[in-house]
């Protein structure tokens, strides 16, 4: 049940439990302990809202940025991930393979912002040897959601 | 002037589901449950495919059974997915849509006098095509007690002399039923027992929610016997591109693609370029959109099941029919005053033949969302119906 259950709730994490029962064919009190379960072992880890900030009148700006670090013996990459994920304006990171070792998503007020950020606290860590700051213009589709997209139902009426 | 009409074809009742759905059309806040065609748009990777034949300027007839690579990955398919093992060359002809490959099975089959015998609840085009086909069609009831399936009794009984065609259409399209294996087994033993061919429409056979579907043809001394019949629409979402296929004995295909090639040339060429990417590559998408649809299956159950309406546990296809007898009125009566009084469309059952008298199709080729609004409208009407009828 977990991989369907997953599927589910990772499209549409605000459905009620006698529906997501339902869809699975389950009794209620298995996929509320399921999901409990799940919670408890941090495969769950939080249930959020996309949202298309471009069509409130909130400015914001992301942008994605690369950084070249140098590994710290011992520790690899883990200290200075940890160093840079406590900001809280940083959103995500990542360990990428290639042409640089860290990925940030960064979330600012505005473009000022976001530089602020890379020249003061990020450049300035002993560990950084380079960063590429990319801002995102317009954003397409997200986690799997073809942003401001309500597609109508073209079917024709047939007669079968 | 005469009269410019054959009577055959003016004789025949046009499809009984149309005038709902002209009402419909008026309703800004109607939801319709009422169309038989799934709701995903065709796999990308497929579409992609599509496009590439045509930059590729791959926009002259085919060969008029079809893309040999295209009925080669059908051979491998039907292989791989219910095992029957067919020879491209000879054994499969592309048509268009499933529903081209029933017409001309049909013609290419019967003899003025033989009967055909059609399950029904069923498809609506059997009927019409048998008929203007020149056979004899003759009608055996499905009921609600067996889940729609066809029995060996029933078939037995519905046998005579003039007897040559069985049409096999599981899983059935409106009641959702399926034939498993030892259901099979049943029928096959009467068809060879009175030396009788099968049409096997199998156009749904990937929307199976219980077991991997089983092929009648796949059972021993049959598939010389039967014509597989199959096509892309349901299983890869692919209502537009209208292609499907046939497969079955080398004299029967003969003669079937003689009439397809007189009658249409081929199948479209880009729909057949994108199909060979579909059958190559696309048993995942398959099976998302099987458990999307399974999903919704299981959810209009419980719905049913919360509001107190019967309905047998369909396994197949994408309908559900739950009966209504219990308030007292005709499945048109119902379905019409489902649609005026709460907006939502489905098909009476009896557009599917008199058995399905006191049912009501309901499709769930639509997302949840719809569905959802839908049965909420649909238990009030329900509690609304008991309330009269006690009073």
């Amino acid at each position: 049940m977990r991989e369907e259950l997953l599927a589910i709730i990772e499209k549409n994490s605000r459905i009620g439990l006698q529906e997501l029962a339902a869809l699975l064919g389950q009794e209620e009190i298995l996929v509320a302990n399921e999901l409990a379960a799940m919670e408890a072992e941090g495969i769950i880890c939080g249930y959020h809202t996309m949202i298309n900030w471009e069509k409130t009148s909130i400015e914001k700006v992301t942008a994605l940025i690369e950084v070249r670090v140098t590994p710290q013996r011992g520790e690899g990459f883990d200290h200075i991930a940890e160093r840079i994920y406590k900001y809280p304006e940083v959103d995500s990171v990542y360990l990428i393979s290639g042409g640089y070792d860290l990925m940030l998503i960064l979330e600012g007020k505005s473009l000022r912002d976001v530089s602020n950020f890379v020249s003061d606290k990020l450049s300035t860590l002993d560990t950084v040897l380079s960063t590429a700051t990319h801002f995102i213009l317009k954003k397409y589709k997200d986690h799997g959601t073809i942003m401001g997209q309500k597609k109508e139902d073209e079917r024709e009426m047939f007669t079968l | 002037m005469r009269n410019p009409l054959a009577d055959k074809v003016v004789d025949i009742k046009p499809s009984g589901i149309r005038k709902f759905f002209d009402i419909v059309a008026e309703m800004p806040d109607a939801i319709s449950l009422g169309v038989g065609e799934p709701d995903f748009d065709t796999p990308w990777h497929v579409r992609d495919e599509g496009i590439y034949s045509l930059e590729r300027g791959k926009t002259f007839y085919t060969s008029n059974a079809g893309l040999k690579e295209l009925r080669q990955e059908i051979c491998n398919y039907l292989k791989r997915r219910v095992h029957v093992q067919y020879d491209w060359a000879k054994e499969v002809l592309i048509t268009v849509g499933g529903s081209e490959s029933i017409d001309i099975g049909l013609r290419a089959m019967m003899n003025p006098g033989d009967e055909v015998l059609i399950p029904q609840p069923s498809y609506v085009s059997y009927e019409p095509c048998a008929v203007l086909a020149g056979a004899t069609p003759v009608i055996i009831d499905l009921k609600a007690e067996n889940e729609f399936r066809l029995t060996a009794q029933e078939l037995e009984d519905a046998i005579t002399e003039k007897t040559k065609l069985l049409i096999l259409p599981f899983p059935n399209n409106p009641t959702g039923a399926i034939m498993e294996r030892k259901d099979l087994e049943a029928i096959a033993e009467v068809i060879i027992k009175h030396d009788l061919f099968v049409m096997s429409d199998e156009i749904y056979a990937e929307l199976s929610y219980k077991d991997q579907h089983v092929s009648i043809a796949s059972l021993p001394g049959m598939q010389e016997r039967t014509i597989l019949i199959n096509g892309f629409s349901k299983a890869y979402a692919m209502t537009g591109w209208r292609l499907g296929y046939a497969c079955g004995p080398k004299e029967i295909i003969q003669q079937m693609t003689k009439i397809h090639q007189f009658a249409i040339m081929c199948a479209p060429t880009t729909s057949q370029y994108a199909a060979v990417e579909a059958l190559k590559n696309g048993d995942d998408d398959i099976a998302q959109m099987r458990t999307a649809y399974n999903q919704r299956r299981r959810f209009l159950m419980d719905a049913f099941r919360r509001m107190g309406l019967e309905c047998f546990e369909p396994y197949g296809a994408f309908y559900v029919f739950p009966c209504i007898k219990e308030f007292g009125m005709t499945s048109d009566e119902f379905a019409t005053r489902f649609l005026e009084e709460e907006q939502v469309a489905a098909v009476p059952g009896t557009a599917f033949g008199d058995s399905g008298e006191g049912y009501l199709r309901i499709s769930y080729a639509y997302s949840l969302e719809k569905l959802k609004i839908a049965m909420e409208r649909m238990e009030r009407f329900v509690k609304k119906l008991r309330e009269e009828k006690s009073r």
